[in-house]
């Protein structure tokens, strides 16, 4: 269905990777079902809505789309005329038939009074391995696409023993306008803006994005996506507030106030009244572009302390501050925006290389950075909820573009389709 | 003509002394009819009155001149100091630029400060609002400090050469407004930039005395 990368040896030595290292994801959260799932290889699943019924195409297609952009499984998609002759057979399924495909799991999804009923089949040991309902608007639209999602991502945690990322949506900035999309990059939205804007990030409730606007009139803004009110902050005048980034927590806010003396990082609590807290001391240098460790415990942020900007990891109290990305001795390189990972193990950042900027990661263990691009100027990278994907603005296509990558496999596919989108912010798992 | 009408009194003047002597060397002669006396005397009434009427044309017309011609003057100073405002105007907003990732003043944009300082210090009711801006080739976010650095370090100039520091405000807008949208060294350059813009007080500037 999607063309691998153009990353051959990237994708290739990733793969190695993934073999060698214990992979990401195996820990056993949520339910664990019959089903082997090995995450260094991707097994192959079928879709199939058995009878003819309104929306079951769109359904189908949605599915079979999120399970593939999981990169975790081998969607096989049958011709429409052999899956309804083949799945039609007295209401038994025909397992054998269906291991001859190379799949070894098939989901079956069929219509109820007050949605579908979600049946996943081991197609090894011919038996029903898991079965639910789930609840659909009655009416094709946002909401009942979003619903959609969350059944694919429930279907991928039955197999895999970790939920999907298919119901989130990336917030950007195109035109200094804040703007969503659903990962599968439909329903783009803009948000009503009170100026021009940069730097979204999501609330980890998923209910709130932050943004900051620029200029005169710079200010930070909070806008609840259910209510679609404001709370805003002015800056005062000769300073800007930038790059806000929500505590794990959500109880707190960090931000950088850029002055006529350099910019700072601050933290402002939402519990109480109080002064925003200091974080970092940069005695006339630019610290920006905060993000925590999952724990809440540290965070990374872009600083030019010692002249070019570089990453820095500190204690979120901002003591222990400590380059991070000083990995070559006297490389005068800028590195920056890094995104630390949700599940703490590696940061991702841009670094300038040939004058420009390719989308890196760095593992909090090793230290070791893997470059994930070369084509065009790849930047502003963002963290999945997986840890495993990354959405970043792109000029490989010519316009700058947001684009998705599955950093386990190196596969590719672009999310955004209107020139000058940039600054992505993935959201949390959006589950009601 | 102006010459013929100048001369023209002093010509009549020169005819009325010689009728005056004519008249006096005939005053033994007997008299002449009264009709005839009565038809002159209307005839230089008649001219006189003329006269008075030219005379008080000619001195509405030089006094008329007089107001043109100081209009004129006026309009003249109001014109070069306007262009001087014009000029001054111009000198306060020329922009400065900066070299890659830097913020510190090149040789250049401290010549173009310099020229601004004294019409700073001559319009003190000026005030003025400094933008910096970056090129495209940095982190956006980062750049947007950059670019309040770059506007920061101008002001600093200015202020440490005696202009209040509450006249100038700083703010940036980073990589988000260029002027030239090519990638190449050419548009860069040109990106990398601090932008003056008057506030307030700038209607008429006035030029430095020396």
């Amino acid at each position: 269905m999607m063309t691998f990368a153009t990353m051959g040896r990237l994708a290739l030595a990733s793969a190695l990777l993934s073999v060698a290292v214990p992979a990401q994801d195996s820990t056993s959260r949520g339910v664990r079902i019959g089903l082997n799932y090995d995450p260094g290889s991707k097994p192959g699943i079928i879709v199939l809505p058995p009878v003819a019924w309104a929306n079951g195409d769109s359904v189908r297609r949605i599915l079979e789309r999120d399970l593939d952009f999981s990169d975790r499984f081998n969607v096989i998609s049958l011709p429409p005329p052999d899956a309804s002759t083949v799945a039609a057979a007295s209401g038994a399924l025909n397992y054998p038939v269906f291991a001859k495909t190379g799949a070894v799991a098939l989901v079956h999804v069929a219509p109820t009074a007050r949605g579908v009923h979600v049946v996943l089949h081991d197609v090894a040991k011919a038996a029903v391995a898991r079965e639910e309902d789930f609840s659909l608007p009655a009416t094709v639209g946002r909401d009942w696409r979003h619903a959609v999602h969350g059944i694919a991502d429930a279907i991928e945690q039955w197999i895999t023993g970790t939920r999907g990322i298919s119901q989130t949506r990336v917030a950007f900035i195109r035109s200094n306008v804040v703007r969503l999309i659903d990962s599968d990059g439909h329903g783009e939205e803009a948000l009503p803006m009170v100026g021009a804007a940069v730097s979204p990030a999501w609330h980890p409730n998923g209910g709130t994005i932050a943004y900051n606007t620029f200029g005169t009139e710079s200010r930070i803004v909070l806008h609840d996506l259910r209510t679609g009110r404001n709370r805003e902050f002015p800056a005062q005048r000769n300073s800007m507030y930038l790059t806000p980034m929500f505590a794990p927590d959500g109880r707190s806010l960090v931000y950088a106030i850029s002055t006529e003396n350099g910019a700072d990082l601050y933290q402002m609590s939402f519990d109480a009244e109080a002064f925003p807290r200091r974080v970092t001391v940069g005695r006339g240098s630019i610290n920006v572009g905060a993000s925590f460790s999952p724990d809440g415990n540290r965070m990374v942020f872009t600083s030019d302390r010692t002249g070019t900007a570089q990453v820095y990891i500190m204690d979120a109290d901002g003591t222990n501050a400590d380059i991070f990305t000083a990995f070559d001795f006297g490389d005068q390189n800028y590195r920056a925006d890094p995104d630390w990972s949700p599940d703490g193990r590696q940061v991702t950042f841009q670094s300038r290389i040939d004058n420009r900027f390719q989308v890196f990661t760095m593992s909090l263990r090793d230290r070791q950075p893997k470059q994930l691009t070369s084509e065009g100027q790849n930047e502003e990278p963002s963290w999945a909820p997986d840890g495993r994907h990354l959405v970043f603005a792109s000029t490989r296509s010519g316009t700058r573009q947001l684009w998705i990558l599955d950093t386990e496999s190196g596969r590719l596919r672009q999310l955004t389709h209107a020139g000058g989108s940039r600054l992505p912010a993935w959201s949390p798992r959006l589950a009601k | 003509m102006t010459v013929t009408k100048r001369l023209l009194p002093v010509v009549l003047a020169l005819f009325s002394v010689a009728a005056l002597d004519a008249c006096r060397r005939a005053a033994p002669e007997p008299v002449v009819p009264a009709v005839d006396t009565a038809a002159e005397r209307m005839a230089r009434e008649a001219e006189a009155e003329r006269e008075r009427q030219r005379l008080a044309a000619e001195a509405a017309a030089a006094r008329q001149r007089a107001i043109d011609d100081s209009l004129a003057r006026v309009r003249a100073a109001e014109d070069a100091a306007r262009r001087d405002s014009e000029m001054l105007r111009g000198t306060l907003t020329t922009g400065i630029n900066f070299d890659l990732d830097r913020s510190d003043l090149r040789d250049d944009a401290r010549a173009a400060l310099d020229a601004k300082i004294p019409i700073l210090l001559a319009n003190t009711n000026v005030t003025v609002r400094v933008s910096g801006h970056a090129d495209e080739r940095g982190s956006s976010e980062y750049n947007l400090a950059l670019g309040q650095r770059r506007a920061a370090t101008a002001k600093r100039y200015l202020v440490e050469r005696g202009v209040a520091e509450s006249r100038v405000e700083t703010t940036s807008f980073g990589e988000e407004r260029p002027v030239c949208t090519e990638s190449n060294e050419m548009c860069w350059s040109q990106n990398r930039r601090d932008e003056f813009e008057i506030t307030a007080g700038g209607p008429m500037l006035m030029r430095p005395r020396n």
